[in-house]
């Protein structure tokens, strides 16, 4: 089986408030998936509904072969999930919901277990309700990654981890990707952690898709910066298709360009006697901001 | 000290409909009491009688407090006996609330953050529990006033009340500074609540040691000795010993950082044990708990009612007016199977308020996000709700048979058939609140409503000779009048159909809709 995840035009609305507005999402089996969007795009409605905890209004999905809905017991026990917001019985100690989460999905990796702990410094004996909001997620995230399962469902699982726990999550992450016998769905706003993490990844905005695919190809779709010192400035930099966000500081210039038009510009500074030069790829950070900064506000709930 | 005024307002704010709520109501009682006190004894000779039968009743008066005459002011004192208890209860609760289990939801780091006094939110807590419980004194004292009776006792009887509450305001004050959780603060305050409930009982049916009930805020109240020679200066005690507790939990709070407690959590298993791996084994867990504490209070309750039974059929014998209160609450037959019957009424409520409780589990545990990560596991919704449900049916038939079983043990005789008999109507309120979490989990708490609805019915609506069809809307006004009555079949059987097919109606909607329903 090649995807683990698939979603076609899905939607759904609480009322008024459209949450999916024909979301489409791919996820192949063995990868780590990013799931990109603001605050509100629809990450925790999609995974909802992947869940089978929320019926889609329209569109349809598949989840590890089956459909979330109506085979959502059996596809549970193959799947682990942390949810943005961990809250824990206050009367159970974080071990004990670490092994009844465990044993409810059909199976725990004790060994596993012990390590995650160990690495993630949690103090399992302690009273749900004394748990801090960093420690709560541990919890959640022990109880996922030393399970016995194919898919791991993480959303916004680093929120209230400490740059050092954080570190920690992505060193096992990147194990278990290395690995290469789990797939991994990780919804973020984190662009830094996505970046180091996944191999591919999904951009969503007010419940519909606008990016999709490696980090590779999204690039390419993005402008590539450019800083040149130049013998002289030729004029006609500004008039050339492609080129953006041109400023001038004597004989120095900083320009973006579209990677359609790189050649032509290249030419150009050539021409123009270059003295030094540097040039970035697009950041992941450019690319997700040129969906959200200057387009209208759209409304819409998670 | 700063902020304070503003921390107030939110309180006040919070509290808009819970607050005026609880006064009207417990307000409502003793204005009650008064004229059924006036109806049902309305000369001096059956008031001496009620006094001659009650004064010297050990049971009586470990329940309601010393009776210190005749007049109807002396029996309208006795009869608000409880009253003490419960606004003390409240002021708990309400300190509790407005201090630990906010900074326990992490709430009081975002109004700590903003400029307010380090103690601010301890002050408003205490200044508005207190507030409050002094206007409840004060409505029930001119209230009273107003139907007639001697004002000054009036007052008496009205700060009397008001003064256990600010005393146990600073309880709460203290208690929410000792534990970790909202939890653990309400146990230690509701656990002084019942010493000094015990104490004053203690000290009230002794003869020689009278003096132990001095050292219950709750004695203190009786000790005002409203229409029997006011003591004002008891007033000036409880201000000062409130001032003392709320000094006390200032200091306390001072020593400590936000969060913090004085008393260590306690660590707790590093694994689960083997028996946790079932939706079951949790709802036994969270569940357990609750249950207890409701078996062990109800059936203390059945211990206090059963012995007050024997006491009964003499005040029936010689009053017709009560005895026909209790045979429109109970059942036909002997005045003592009445007073039985309508105990065991009582008790059908009771356990229907755990029921309810115990069914909005769900919805709690769903709202709270508890439920979430436990469906995204090999658990069905079904699965879950019944684990839940299971308590919700047969921890009332549990709780009934303990309270039956006390009850009967103190009166001297098997009340455990006649308990059990509620079952049918107590298992609609837990159907009726499973259809609400079904298909209306927003508005699932309106379970509350109904059982207040089926409450008022059978207090009310049969002392005051409702018409039957509405009367009829009450599952209990179906059930048979046990001790006494003969049970019959047929409504039980339509009972629990109508029982199960909202739980069933509601277990479908539950497994068609969104979760969670935020």
């Amino acid at each position: 089986m090649a995807e683990a995840i698939t979603a076609d035009g899905l939607t759904k609305a609480f009322g008024s408030a459209k949450a999916l507005d024909g979301l489409d999402l791919t996820v192949h089996t063995g990868e780590v998936h990013g799931f990109l969007g603001p605050n509100g795009a629809g990450k925790t409605t999609t995974i909802r509904v992947l869940l089978g905890l929320m019926r889609a209004d329209g569109g349809r999905a598949t989840l590890l072969g089956g459909n979330p809905w109506t085979d959502a017991t059996e596809l549970h026990r193959r799947l682990a999930y942390v949810p943005g917001d961990v809250t824990l019985w206050p009367n159970l100690t974080g071990g004990e919901v670490i092994d009844l989460l465990g044993r409810l999905r059909g199976g725990l990796d004790t060994a596993r277990r012990a390590e995650l702990v160990e690495r993630f410094d949690l103090d399992p004996r302690k009273k749900g309700r004394t748990y801090s909001k960093g420690n709560r997620q541990k919890v959640a995230l022990v109880a996922a990654l030393a399970s016995d399962v194919e898919l791991l469902v993480l959303d916004e699982p680093t929120s209230g981890l400490d740059p050092l726990m954080e570190e920690v999550f992505r060193q096992v992450v990147a194990e278990e990707r290395e690995r290469g016998d789990r797939t991994v769905l990780l919804s973020s706003h984190i662009l830094s952690e996505v970046e180091a993490l996944c191999d591919r990844v999904t951009i969503i905005r007010a419940g519909r898709t606008v990016e999709s695919g490696t980090l590779a190809e999204l690039r390419h779709l993005g402008r590539i910066t450019i800083d040149a010192s130049l013998a002289r400035v030729p004029d006609s930099l500004s008039s050339l298709p492609g080129v953006h966000d041109l400023s001038v500081y004597g004989s120095h210039v900083h320009l973006s360009v579209d990677q359609s038009s790189l050649d032509d510009v290249m030419r150009h500074l050539a021409e123009a006697g270059l003295r030094s030069l540097v040039s970035r790829p697009p950041t992941l950070e450019e690319l997700f901001l040129r969906h959200y900064r200057h387009d209208e506000p759209v409304g819409a709930a998670r | 000290m700063t902020g304070t005024w503003s921390l107030l307002r939110l309180i006040l704010r919070r509290d808009r409909l819970l607050m005026p709520l609880w006064i009207v109501c417990l307000a409502v009682a003793p204005m009650g009491y008064l004229s059924s006190i006036k109806a049902a004894y309305p000369d001096a000779a059956s008031r001496q009688h009620f006094y001659d039968l009650n004064a010297s009743s050990a049971t009586f008066v470990v329940r309601n407090g010393p009776l210190y005459g005749s007049s109807v002011g002396n029996l309208l004192a006795w009869q608000c006996g409880f009253v003490p208890v419960v606004v003390g209860l409240i002021a708990l609760l309400t300190v509790v609330r407005h201090t630990r289990a906010e900074e326990e939801a992490g709430r009081r780091e975002l109004t700590g953050a903003t400029v307010v006094g380090r103690h601010a939110g301890l002050a408003a807590a205490v200044l508005c529990a207190c507030g409050a419980c002094l206007v409840y004194g004060l409505v029930v004292g001119f209230g009273l006033a107003a139907q007639g009776v001697s004002p000054a006792g009036a007052l008496a009887l009205g700060l009397g009340f008001s003064l256990v509450g600010w005393v146990f305001a600073g309880v709460g004050a203290v208690a929410a500074q000792l534990t970790w959780g909202a939890g653990g603060a309400r146990g230690i305050g509701i656990g002084v609540l019942v010493l000094a409930f015990l104490l004053r009982a203690a000290g009230d049916s002794s003869a020689s040691a009278g003096w132990v009930a001095w050292l219950s805020p709750i004695g203190w109240a009786h000790r005002m000795r409203p229409f029997a020679g006011e003591q004002w200066w008891v007033l000036a005690l409880a201000l000062v010993f409130t001032g003392a507790l709320v000094a006390l939990a200032v200091a306390l709070s001072a020593r400590r950082d936000l969060g913090a407690a004085l008393l260590p959590a306690r660590l707790g298993r590093a694994t689960a044990k083997a028996s946790l791996r079932s939706p079951l084994a949790l709802a036994w867990r969270l569940q357990r708990g609750t249950l207890l504490v409701w078996t062990v209070c109800l059936a203390l309750v059945g211990l206090l009612m059963g012995g007050v039974g024997k006491n009964v059929a003499e005040m029936m014998r010689d009053n017709q007016a009560v005895a026909d209160v209790f045979s429109r609450l109970g059942g036909g037959g002997a005045v003592t199977d009445a007073y039985l019957a309508g105990t065991m009424t009582l008790f059908g409520l009771a356990a229907a308020g755990y029921a309810v409780q115990a069914t909005l589990k769900l919805r709690a545990e769903e709202a709270a996000g508890r439920a979430e990560p436990l469906l995204a596991t090999a658990v069905g919704r079904i699965g879950w709700a019944l684990a839940h449900l299971t308590f919700a049916l047969l921890g009332p038939a549990f709780l009934l048979a303990m309270t039956g079983l006390a009850t009967g043990a103190a009166y001297g005789t098997s009340l455990v058939p006649a308990a059990l008999a509620q079952l049918p109507a107590v298992w609609v309120l837990a159907g009726s609140a499973a259809l609400l979490v079904g298909f209306l989990p927003r508005f699932a708490a309106a379970a509350w409503g109904l059982l207040g609805a089926f409450l008022l019915l059978s207090l009310v609506g049969t002392a005051l000779q409702w018409n039957d069809v509405v009367l009829g809307i009450s599952p209990f006004q179906h059930l048979a009048r046990l001790p006494g009555g003969t049970f019959s079949v047929a409504p039980a059987i339509w009972l629990v159909a109508i029982a199960s097919a909202a739980g069933v109606g509601g277990l479908a909607a539950l497994r068609r809709r969104d979760m969670p329903v935020g």
